[in-house]
């Protein structure tokens, strides 16, 4: 006896599901089915709410299998992936996973056959469903309600609108996650509540049984709009993982427009704020002078003040640096004229440094002061201040190529160093520098006619040390 | 000034963390929170809860537990001379707002990173007590990564391990040289130190799990690194090994890429130009062919060009294939599968299935076609039944007839 005695030649055959996501229903009639050998274009699938009209008279009731038909054979990645691809909303699902099984019997193996069209339908409507599943655990957005009842407490009400029949589905990934919340997720085809204990479903829902808003949302759209850089704005990118149709039920969203819309703008914003725009480097110390002169860059430059170049040998192998010009060096425009240089002066000649064949210069090229009646009280520059004239140091150093950097005080080793140091932990020894030259620190000397008494005569022989130190090894380096 | 409110931190904190690149939540060990007292879960995959305008995946509650800092690294907006606004979280606020955000599903935990207060110790712990505080007494299973400071006692690193799914330290720049001159206060044998610390951590916990059931895990997703591209002279060339040298010794997750962005209140000290957003996909490219299609460092070194960089204009896959032109073409119904993972345009899906299918039939250019994305990309690559690209690969312009026709703009699906 054959399995075809069993069904009747010509007879199409109708079976209604009784929900549309119901695999082991589908599973049961598709093996009985495929073992009473009906042929595929031979069956409608209908589910709940499909029409099966092309085959209204078709046959409702199923065969029944002969006793030695044999086992319906599915391997495992087959089976995995129809009980995700019933979950799809396209009426032809059933159709294509029964034609699917259908070949199976005769090629076991036809599942790897990726190039067959068959399979790659399947493999997509599976893509389909994982994404729109994978979208909901993302994008779904819980609302708290407060309950006058005190015994019933929070409950979280999320309305969301899959694509496909995903909801029961996903319901474990929900109630692992949100295990000892009470929460509800409604959506156009079904809903799932969880009290902490119990899963279970309710009818279709409505948008408007869902609650409209949630104090939180303030708090998550500013953190929304803070974390994204509008420097590296990238739309394509959004749209293509977070497409338009999930934009109504997302909070956030709503910011998008204007987000983009204000990007340029602040990041024309952050770029203006901080980075300076400072053209090539010169290549002249003509080129820094004049190019100084303009320097607005930090509000020192803003003062009613002139910049003051630093002086001396293009060729020298020893460079000075100091803070910046005072009252006096501002008026006459040349570094190291007022006290403290006189006093620098008098302590070169007194260890045999010719200031002449130095390059002598300040880590800040403005005077920074405070007005104090006609008085210009002397301030020192900031950290920040320091940073951004590095640019004219560096440019200064890269031109001269001193063998030796002196640094006077803190401010001046903070522009070759690019970091704070303490004078006394660093003064006495040589500094490494990247261009291959040495840097060597000492205290200012204005720090020094700051000082009276002994203190100041301790000071002085520890700066004459320093200066001595570095005369020799001006000769060794030579 | 009036106290600030805790919307008014947030603004501050977020946008200070928004040069992070990592986003990662993905690759660590399944829980979740039935049978607990709290919520939440994490299942292997990592979940992307929005994106943003600048393409990248918001998963975490990316924040800063301050902007404060004793540092003065250039290329950060926190530094100690920067004159960015200020705010500090209380560990209890972060603590709140993470529980908030994830009740209502818009995360999947927190990463917490901070600017450095006091001193590193202080810092440190501040940081675990958040996580103490969102494990112990609310007992959540979310996940946790947090940013660790390398110059912080390993004691309470260590502990940090306990709490989080992942520790990451941020390696900053890709030569010493780099670091010394734009994170002067950085140390870069203490941040390789830390790392070492971490990897034999990871180590040692995973060799007591195996002992013992109940040992504490510890970061099961592993540690990360970032480093910021573009802000000193490295090279590609320097960047990848630099790269895969961490992958090699610290047995790292990942290694993310920032490219330096311009940032408020920038240093002087910084490069005039931001280097092209594409760079930092290049590198994200090269990372994969690592990760992925078993090239080598040296591989992608030699896909670089004189300069040391990678070609912007095609990415590193296609410009190895130009370059060793006498490995193509590859006969798809016959090559091995590390054969056809260096064929431009085949991805590592393709392979699988072109290998899955060939079992089946001898493919033809059309079989090909429908496996892979774009058959215009693959075809001087490769041979099949009804196709064999004669003269292709020796044409000089063969690249011009690859490379997009115009700028690439849409970069980087983070």
């Amino acid at each position: 006896m054959t399995a075809l005695q069993h069904v009747k030649l010509g007879t199409y055959y109708v079976v209604h599901l009784p929900e549309a996501d119901d695999f082991d229903f589908w599973r049961e009639r598709a093996r009985a089915l495929v073992q009473c050998d009906v042929p595929p274009d031979r069956i409608a699938w209908v589910e709940p709410g499909g029409s099966g009209d092309l085959f209204a008279h078709g046959e409702r009731r199923m065969p029944v299998p002969p006793m030695d038909a044999k086992p319906v054979r599915a391997n495992r990645r087959f089976v995995s992936l129809a009980k995700n691809t019933i979950l799809h909303s396209d009426p032809e699902r059933f159709a294509l996973l029964y034609r699917l099984l259908w070949r199976l019997q005769s090629n076991p193996r036809m599942m790897e056959d990726k190039a067959d069209l068959d399979v790659r339908r399947v493999e997509e409507l599976d893509k389909n469903v994982r994404r729109d599943s994978h979208k909901m655990h993302a994008f779904v957005r819980f609302r708290l309600v407060e309950s006058e009842d005190e015994e019933v407490g929070e409950h979280y009400v999320a309305w969301f609108e899959p694509e496909h029949h995903i909801l029961r589905a996903n319901a474990g990934f929900f109630m692992r996650r949100f295990s000892n919340m009470r929460w509800s997720i409604l959506t156009p085809r079904g809903s799932l509540h969880w009290d902490t204990e119990t899963m279970s479903e309710g009818p279709p829902a409505e948008r408007h049984d869902a609650p409209g808003g949630d104090p939180m949302e303030d708090l998550w759209r500013t953190y929304y709009a803070s974390i994204f850089n509008p420097a590296r704005l990238k739309i394509g990118a959004m749209l293509k993982e977070m497409p338009k149709k999930y934009w109504k039920n997302m909070p956030e969203a709503a910011l998008i427009p204007d987000l983009i819309a204000g990007a340029q703008g602040r990041e024309a914003k952050m770029v203006e704020k901080g980075a300076l725009e400072f053209e090539e480097r010169p290549d002249t110390l003509e080129a820094i002078d004049k190019a100084i002169h303009g320097c607005r860059k930090c509000p020192i430059g803003q003062l009613d003040n002139h910049a003051v170049m630093g002086e001396g040998p293009q060729d020298a192998s020893l460079m000075i640096v100091g803070e910046q010009p005072g009252d006096q060096e501002d008026q006459i425009g040349r570094p190291f004229v007022g006290p403290a240089g006189q006093l620098l002066d008098a302590h070169l000649e007194k260890v045999g440094i010719d200031r002449r064949a130095a390059y002598v210069t300040n880590a800040v090229k403005h005077f920074k002061y405070v007005q104090r009646g006609k008085r210009r009280l002397h301030q020192n520059p900031g950290a920040k201040e320091i940073d951004t004239c590095r640019w004219w140091i560096e440019s200064e150093r890269e031109i001269v190529k001193p063998k030796l950097v002196l640094a006077m005080g803190a401010s001046a080793a903070r522009s070759v160093l690019g970091k704070t140091v303490s004078i006394t932990k660093v003064r006495g020894a040589p500094i490494a520098l990247e261009d291959g030259s040495e840097l060597w620190v000492t205290a200012h000397p204005s720090y020094l006619l700051r000082l009276e008494g002994p203190a100041r005569e301790e000071q002085a022989r520890l700066f004459d040390a320093d200066l001595a130190a570095v005369r020799q090894r001006l000769e060794e380096l030579a | 000034m009036a106290a600030q409110t805790v919307l008014q931190k947030l603004e501050i904190l977020a946008d200070a963390a928004k040069y992070d690149a990592s986003c990662a939540s993905s690759g660590t060990a399944k829980k979740n929170s039935l049978g607990g007292r709290g919520i939440g879960s994490t299942e292997g995959m990592g979940i992307c809860h929005a994106y943003a305008p600048d393409g990248r995946c918001i998963s975490l509650l990316k924040i800063l537990l301050t902007n404060h800092c004793v540092f003065d690294c250039h290329y950060c907006v926190n530094r100690k001379s920067s004159n960015v606004a200020r705010a500090r979280f209380t560990p209890q606020e972060v603590v709140d707002l993470t529980l908030a955000f994830y009740r209502r599903n818009y995360i999947e935990g927190l990463f917490l990173s901070s600017g450095i207060v006091k001193n590193s110790n202080h810092t440190m712990e501040q940081i675990v007590e958040v996580a103490r505080i969102l494990r112990e007494e609310h007992d959540f299973r979310g996940y946790i990564h947090l940013k660790t400071i390398p110059e912080a006692d390993p004691e309470i690193v260590h502990q940090a391990g306990l709490y989080a799914d992942r520790v990451s330290i941020n390696v900053e720049l890709p030569t010493d040289s780099g670091l010394t001159r734009l994170a002067p206060d950085k140390d870069a044998r203490q941040i390789e130190g830390a790392m070492g610390k971490v990897k034999s951590d990871l180590v040692e916990a995973k060799d007591a799990r195996k002992r013992f059931k109940h040992a504490p895990r510890f970061a099961p997703a592993g540690q990360s690194t970032q480093m910021i591209v573009g802000a000193d002279a490295a090279t590609d060339a320097d960047i990848v090994g630099k790269a895969s040298r961490l992958y090699d010794n610290f047995r790292l997750r990942r290694v993310y890429y920032s490219a330096f962005s311009p940032i408020p209140d920038a240093s002087a000290v910084l490069p005039l130009k931001r280097p092209p957003l594409i760079r930092e996909h290049r590198l994200y490219q090269s990372d994969w062919l690592m990760r992925f299609y078993g090239y080598k460092p040296t591989d992608v070194m030699q896909a670089t060009e004189a300069d040391g960089n990678l070609p912007l204009d095609i990415d590193p896959k296609l410009a190895w294939a130009l370059k060793f032109r006498e490995a193509f073409p590859v006969d798809v119904n016959r090559a091995s599968k590390e054969q056809l993972l260096r064929v431009p345009g085949l991805g590592v899906k393709a392979v699988g299935k072109i290998l899955a299918s060939r079992r089946h039939r001898a493919l033809r250019l059309d079989d090909v076609a429908l496996l892979t994305q774009s058959i215009t990309k693959v075809r001087p690559f490769i041979v099949t039944v009804d196709w064999r690209p004669i003269t292709l690969t020796d044409r000089a312009d063969l690249r011009s007839l690859l490379a997009p026709r115009t700028e690439q703009l849409e970069l980087f699906a983070a």
